[in-house]
């Protein structure tokens, strides 16, 4: 059946095309000169000076300040819901753990949720606090991305930008505007956006139905385009309410990729290195193929247990076929897949289908991605996590030809390599230390839906989701604990803070520097070899990483699957 | 463009002469008064502001699909075009399983089986080694095939024996409605071309002959083939 693969690959072609004039949009936000006067007005309200250049430390500490305040703010909001409008069916104030947990996670984009929408909170904090924190943190990665990469571009520098500038023309110019052009197209296609919490229905079989709605739409919109992720309902994006036809998924699927992949574009646009920014893109895109087709091909073989179970797998004009267990129908393998490989990639975390449901082998996909944190990535955070390993690769190899290594430049010394390490180091050790924890923690097996592998897998992805900010779940796993709740918290805010200001440190290092013209001897890193290096690091770095623990759940689980092996 | 924005390809590379400004407390102040209004004026804006303003557009614009696409007949409200519902009749086609729960009225606190229920979207979550699910599988397999008729053996579509994501999920598969319109037929004693029509009108293609996948709207089917009975039925369905 060739029918997904060309979809994927229109997919992936739009997505490319849409790259190039957002790129551009992109790239004019981090680097004009003039204000609108509504910034103006927004400068003014905020107290700060616009002509302020910061150094890399007051950077990272007004983006350190800024999220520590937003996510309080945030918190307070969660905890006084009861006293809030809009709240009919009387939902409490969620408790201070869950509180603690909805907004460390928001704030750092990873929109983890240890709570159901429909039940946890009202249409007041899904809006006030929810939307919000959306918006708070996604704007805060585009702008420290543009921070970063005007770092990477400044020479004999000690100035990286404002954050607040930086901050503020992301909101107004970006995030906003396309937010409520996306959430319009929604609605026409069937997303609610209303201020009701229900709506009761009698069901033709005479059964009572309670339709849980409220403002989804504007949520929508946010929670993909600024890569967050956290559902209006329980099940996401799998919920008819929040994408009801294939096209709403397809636009999901875009939005996701879209600030990401323009980012590459507007870093090569800003170092006037297109072909850099266009070698990244293509790092990236092939990795993701990869991956999605790893999970495509694994999901349409279908699962030995229900083939032994007696259903039929096969794919057909008259039935998708595959693995069906936690799909919808609408979506299929073939977009399920697509979406989930998107998700992942991006560190958005929404979900279309139940990635607890997913083949042993299709599970890979989301895990590997998520500890690479690189392909694509998160707004902002994914092209400075790709940089790293840019940086890495440029190292290992002028170690291997015997001369000092350069990257964009900017020679590449003890310093640089040093936070990068801290940064890779962060990630790993926050995903494996923390799912040894619980793997070891008494209580934590009382959390698991599926024993064996399976429920280690649960464990694994949920600390993985946490590092890399991205916030989807083998949603099995009861998270609502104070165990859990504590750790992913603290495993969020490492996964976001423990990278993020190493790599700002480094942009802020790299930008004191003197550029080093370049010579014969310069390692070339717009070419094709240099992609093909840096896919490689990033397989090799993230395989030794973390190949064990995959092959403790995932590969372990699909050797039983095969020979029939269950769990109660 | 002023050169503070000095790009490094230039060989004679403009060095940047501005300095940060100097790290003292009052300005550690200031950073604080900062971060504490931007809070404010951030929430302000993105939560209150731009969903109260799509809000009011949406509703404007789309008020049927802001308000969830309701399906209304005799006045009462059915449910929602989006949205799946259970159907156990022999006359109905059945949706897909679904593993939401619900309330048990017997028991305070606990949950039971509740398919489709829209308070509560839910999935079974279980993965390939689990017996609940390999067990639930072989027993709708069975329940399958002796509703539809079907030899033992035979093969049976895998939506019509797994749960969705969602638990709503309104469609199933063209395979499966097909499988069973002849009991459907059969208990109302309609032609298969009848109800083979009303089945056509409800499957919906792929989109853009490449989006999705062709599947078919139970609710929407059912009350077609309950509209064949009786007359005057008013139902006010919106768009998919």
């Amino acid at each position: 059946m060739w029918l997904p693969w060309m979809e994927f690959a229109v997919v992936l072609a739009v997505m490319a095309v849409l790259t190039v004039p957002m790129g551009q949009w992109l790239a004019r936000c981090f680097t004009s000169e003039h204000h609108t006067w509504l910034e103006r007005l927004t400068y003014g309200t905020l107290g700060i000076n616009p002509q302020e250049q910061m150094g890399w430390q007051r950077y990272g500490a007004a983006l350190l300040l800024s999220n520590a305040v937003m996510m309080l703010l945030g918190y307070l909001i969660l905890r006084t819901q009861d006293w809030l409008p809009l709240n009919p069916l009387e939902i409490a104030a969620q408790p201070p753990h869950l509180a603690f947990n909805t907004a460390a996670s928001f704030i750092t984009n990873t929109n983890w949720q240890a709570y159901a929408g429909e039940s946890s909170l009202t249409n007041a904090t899904q809006m006030a606090a929810i939307t919000f924190l959306m918006f708070a943190g996604a704007t805060t990665g585009v702008a420290v991305c543009g921070g970063f990469v005007r770092g990477l571009a400044r020479s004999s520098s000690l100035n990286m930008g404002n954050f607040w500038v930086d901050y503020v023309r992301v909101l107004w110019r970006v995030l906003l505007p396309l937010s409520l052009l996306v959430a319009l197209f929604y609605v026409w296609q069937g997303i609610p956006q209303t201020l009701n919490t229900q709506t009761l229905a009698t069901t033709v079989e005479g059964a009572r139905q309670q339709l849980m709605m409220g403002p989804v739409a504007s949520l929508e919109s946010i929670k993909h385009l600024g890569t967050n992720g956290g559902g209006f309902f329980s099940m996401n994006a799998a919920h008819p309410f929040e994408n009801p036809t294939p096209l709403t998924n397809l636009v999901h699927i875009l939005s996701m990729l879209l600030i990401p992949a323009s980012l590459t574009y507007a870093f090569g646009s800003m170092l006037l290195q297109r072909r850099q920014g266009w070698v990244f893109f293509g790092a990236c895109l092939v990795l993701f193929v990869g991956f999605l087709s790893l999970v495509f091909t694994a999901e349409q073989g279908g699962s030995q247990l229900l083939a032994r179970a007696g259903a039929d797998q096969q794919a057909s004009i008259t039935q998708p076929g595959g693995n069906m267990e936690g799909k919808e129908l609408r979506f299929g393998i073939a977009d399920t897949a697509l979406f989930v490989t998107t998700t992942t990639a991006a560190t958005t975390g929404s979900v279309n289908a139940m990635h607890d449901s997913l083949t042993p082998l299709g599970s890979i996909t989301p895990l590997a991605l998520m500890m690479l944190n690189c392909v694509f990535g998160g707004d902002g955070v994914g092209l400075i996590n790709l940089i790293q390993y840019a940086i890495l690769t440029v190292f290992l190899a002028g170690m291997m030809i015997g001369r000092t290594p350069e990257f964009l430049g900017k020679k590449i010394e003890v310093r640089e390599i040093k936070l990068v390490m801290l940064s890779v180091l962060a990630h790993s050790a926050v995903i494996l230390g923390f799912t040894a924890l619980a793997a070891l923690w008494p209580d934590a097996s009382a959390s698991l839906n599926n024993r064996g592998p399976h429920g280690f897998s649960e464990i694994l992805y949920a600390y993985a989701s946490a590092a890399a900010n991205n916030g989807s779940a083998f949603a099995g796993l009861n998270a609502n604990t104070p165990f859990f709740n504590t750790t992913i918290g603290l495993a969020m805010l490492a996964g976001r803070f423990l990278t993020l200001l190493p790599l700002l440190a480094v942009a802020g290092s790299m930008a004191a520097k003197a550029t080093v013209p370049a010579g014969p001897g310069t390692f070339p890193t717009a070419t094709p070899l240099f992609m093909g290096l840096l896919v490689f690091v990033v397989l090799v770095v993230g395989g030794l990483t973390f190949l064990p623990a995959l092959a403790l759940g995932p590969v372990i689980e699909h050797l039983q699957m095969l020979v029939g092996q269950l769990y109660a | 463009m002023k050169s503070s924005s000095s790009l490094f390809p230039s060989v004679s590379a403009a060095v940047d002469m501005a300095t940060p400004t100097a790290s003292n407390s009052s300005s550690w102040g200031q950073l604080v008064g900062s971060s504490v209004r931007a809070a404010v004026v951030v929430m302000l804006v993105t939560g209150i502001a731009y969903p109260l303003l799509t809000t009011g557009v949406a509703q404007a614009l789309f008020p049927q699909a802001a308000n969830g696409s309701l399906i209304v007949r005799d006045g009462q409200i059915l449910g929602s075009a989006l949205i799946g519902q259970q159907f156990e009749a022999a006359s109905y086609f059945h949706s897909r399983p679904s593993a939401t729960l619900g309330p048990d009225p017997a028991q305070q606190g606990a949950s039971m089986a509740s398919p489709y229920n829209a308070a509560a979207s839910g999935a079974s979550n279980q993965g390939s080694t689990h017996q609940d699910l390999a067990e639930t599988v072989a027993r709708r397999v069975t329940q399958y095939r002796m509703d539809n008729g079907m030899a033992a053996g035979a093969a049976v579509p895998v939506d019509a024996v797994t749960a969705s994501a969602s638990g709503l999920d309104p469609h199933i598969s063209v395979a499966n409605a097909a499988l069973q319109l002849p009991r459907v037929a059969r208990e109302r004693s309609l032609t298969h071309e009848q109800v083979q029509q009303l089945l056509s009108q409800s499957t919906e293609q792929r989109t853009l002959y490449l989006l999705g996948e062709p599947r078919v709207n139970v609710l929407q089917l059912n009350l077609a083939l309950d509209a064949l009975h009786q007359p005057a039925v008013s139902a006010g369905a919106a768009k998919e």
